[in-house]
């Protein structure tokens, strides 16, 4: 099992009675010399996390105070300057918005080359109110992510003869990049989803990273399931595997886990998007709307929003407490959806200041990791079927 | 007299609905696809063949990846046309249908004998911070509906007597409109400078409250049109043959009847 520390890094600075915070909220409320200190803050505590062994994971978001950084490449960049040991998690490259997938590749290579080999490449669809930032047509952002990321990873092999490549969505002459990426074949592949089978199933199949965010442990053992079902080795660095992301807070008693619980569902709760920002048409699939229609129609739809601690705790979307506590929640998760090999920790969010966010994080590297550094990683078919043999 | 039938143009099957008996009228839809059973194409069958395909990706017909503008849904419908041997024909296309119906026209002039357009989409006429169309995609549902019906009371459906088949219809609707219309939003730059190709005498009908592009729009799109007549809807939104069958009616008739 390996952990990685993870912030959206938060602008939380701004009238928190605002009706929706994403796409429209004017930039007005964005003070750039909190800004400053604040970026400043988060790339700190992301060299602690490295100090502490612990791993770095990075995402980005557009036009949203929930998260300020907008170009995961360039925060990766510093880091593998800025870092010494820690592997660094780009989760990922919205690659299905960006109009040149060869110009992530070449990102990608230089972080890769500039980190000696620290780099893990992931790639997302996009959020459905990422399509409204980038203007990207929502029926077409899921196929651009599979195509984008064939192209990248195809780029990044064409070591001898440059290449023509005239797809669906892009069009580029004489694809030549340099530098290559320092990892071989290439730096581990990493893809999320959420409740659509057929990602995990691709990502077991070619040895990729397979990670999901937030979900209750019983949405997350079918996915798992799948992906253990059709994960074949492919020689990729790290192995593959399952990834999930809960909230985590570590701390040296229960009425302060509790107190960090509460600062980080600010991120369950603060950042907020019109319901139609949430489902533009095409990027769910028909019959997920007509569930959704249905749904609407019979006034039942559940808010995870009003959760509380307790349920989210129950579900594994939360993990907090102290440290042998926590060890034991993780341990429950990792039982109830039959294994996983990456805990990406949302262990910062919303108000929460530097000190309880270094403290928690100490806690759980010094606490915590030794226990569940050796929980058995996914086997792939062949290894699995020989050990069950 | 009513029938559905499907015909197969290129890689796609696209799902023609007829009604009533007489020369024939070719009717596209709009984006929601409630032409068929309305008032207003009954009232068309009273004369005409009223012939209405549904779009690909609309209704029953199919989507074949490679659509991705109006334009694409113009070559099939076109080749429709050959097919049905329906050439030459009065044609009336309403919003996205009437962005189609300018396409077709634009691309092959002799395949309408008239045409009306009801406040169709298509031609972009303002500068780049201009909005010629209110930008939908940007809007909850409910404030949709205000600009789309002068009286949003006639959007709601009541979901509980559709079976699933036809709330699936209703989001593919939705999502083809999206594939098709998304960026550039609502137009293709190289409509309006190609507008001089239509060569069917044509009438633009507007509604007075369309919510989506004025009446003002209106005005400047059929100065684009060699002879285009403009003609306003009162107590009418976006939808005016929907609002106001028996106005918008009238008016077809009579434009229509010139070349009967």
């Amino acid at each position: 099992m390996r952990a990685w520390h993870f912030t959206e890094m938060p602008y939380p600075h701004y009238p928190q009675d605002e009706p929706a915070t994403r796409i429209n909220l004017p930039n007005k409320h964005f003070d750039p010399k909190i800004g400053a200190e604040l970026y400043n803050r988060y790339l700190d505590e992301h060299m602690i996390a490295d100090e502490l062994g612990l791993d770095l994971m990075l995402n980005e978001h557009h036009q949203t105070p929930s998260c300020i950084d907008t170009c995961a490449p360039l925060t990766a960049a510093i880091l593998a300057r800025q870092t010494k040991n820690a592997r660094i998690c780009v989760l990922g490259n919205p690659i299905g918005h960006r109009n040149d997938p060869i110009r992530v590749a070449e990102e990608m290579a230089m972080v890769d080359c500039i980190s000696r080999g620290r780099l893990e490449c992931g790639f997302v669809r996009g959020v459905p109110y990422e399509v409204y930032a980038a203007n990207t047509n929502p029926t077409e952002t899921g196929d651009r992510l599979w195509d984008g990321i064939d192209l990248v990873i195809r780029a990044w092999q064409a070591v001898d003869t440059p290449f023509n490549y005239e797809g669906r969505f892009w069009h580029r002459r004489s694809i030549n990049v340099w530098p290559r990426p320092l990892q071989t074949p290439h730096p581990q592949i990493w893809v999320t989803g959420s409740t659509d089978k057929e990602t995990p199933k691709r990502c077991g199949e070619r040895g990729w990273v397979f990670a999901n965010f937030l979900l209750a442990y019983d949405k997350v053992k079918p996915l798992f399931d799948t992906y253990r079902a059709h994960f074949v080795e492919h020689g990729l660095p790290g192995g593959g595997g399952c990834a999930y992301m809960p909230l985590v807070h570590v701390a040296d008693s229960e009425s302060e886990a509790l107190k960090g619980a509460d600062e980080l569902r600010w991120y369950l709760t603060a950042p907020k998007a019109e319901p139609h920002f949430r489902n533009p048409p095409g990027y769910m699939p028909v019959a997920a709307n007509v569930a959704a229609m249905r749904a609407a129609q019979n006034a039942n739809v559940r808010n995870a929003r009003s959760a509380s601690i307790d349920d989210l705790r129950e579900q594994g979307i939360l993990v907090c407490g102290t440290p042998d506590n926590v060890v034991k929640q993780i341990k429950r998760f990792y039982e109830r959806v039959g294994g996983f090999d990456h805990l990406l920790m949302m262990d910062h969010a919303g108000f929460m200041d530097h000190d309880r966010t270094v403290k928690a994080m100490t806690l759980f590297a010094r606490e915590v990791y030794p226990q569940i550094k050796d929980l058995p990683r996914t086997q792939p078919l062949k290894v699995a079927r020989a050990a069950a043999e | 007299m009513a029938s559905e039938e499907f015909v197969t143009v290129g890689d796609a099957e696209i799902e023609v609905v007829r009604r009533g008996a007489g020369r024939p009228l070719l009717l596209l839809p709009g984006e929601d696809m409630l032409e068929a059973e309305s008032a207003f194409a009954a009232g068309l069958a009273k004369r005409f063949e009223v012939i209405i395909p549904s779009p690909p990706g609309f209704g029953r017909s199919s989507r074949p990846d490679w659509l991705s503008e109006p334009r694409d849904l113009a070559y099939l419908l076109l080749s429709l046309m050959t097919k049905l041997d329906v050439q030459g024909v009065p044609a009336i296309g309403c919003s996205l249908g009437g962005w189609i119906a300018a396409e077709m026209a634009v691309m092959d002039e002799r395949c309408f004998s008239r045409l009306v357009l009801i406040d169709p989409y298509g031609a972009k006429l303002g500068g780049p911070l201009e909005r010629d169309f209110v930008d939908l995609w940007q809007l909850a549902p409910p404030k949709r509906d205000a600009l789309y019906w002068r009286d949003p009371e006639k959007a709601k459906r009541d979901i509980s007597k559709l079976d699933d088949a036809a709330l699936g219809r209703i989001a593919r609707n939705l999502e083809t409109f999206a594939r098709l219309s998304w960026q550039p939003y609502f137009h293709n730059p190289k409509l309006k400078h190609l507008l001089y190709r239509i060569a069917a005498p044509t009438l633009v009908l507007w509604g007075e409250q369309d919510g989506i592009a004025s009446t003002d729009y209106a005005r400047g799109l059929a100065k684009l049109i060699p002879g285009a007549r403009v003609s306003t809807i009162a107590e009418a939104g976006h939808y005016p043959h929907l609002e106001q069958s028996d106005a918008v009616l009238k008016q077809v008739s009579e434009f229509l009847g010139a070349s009967a």
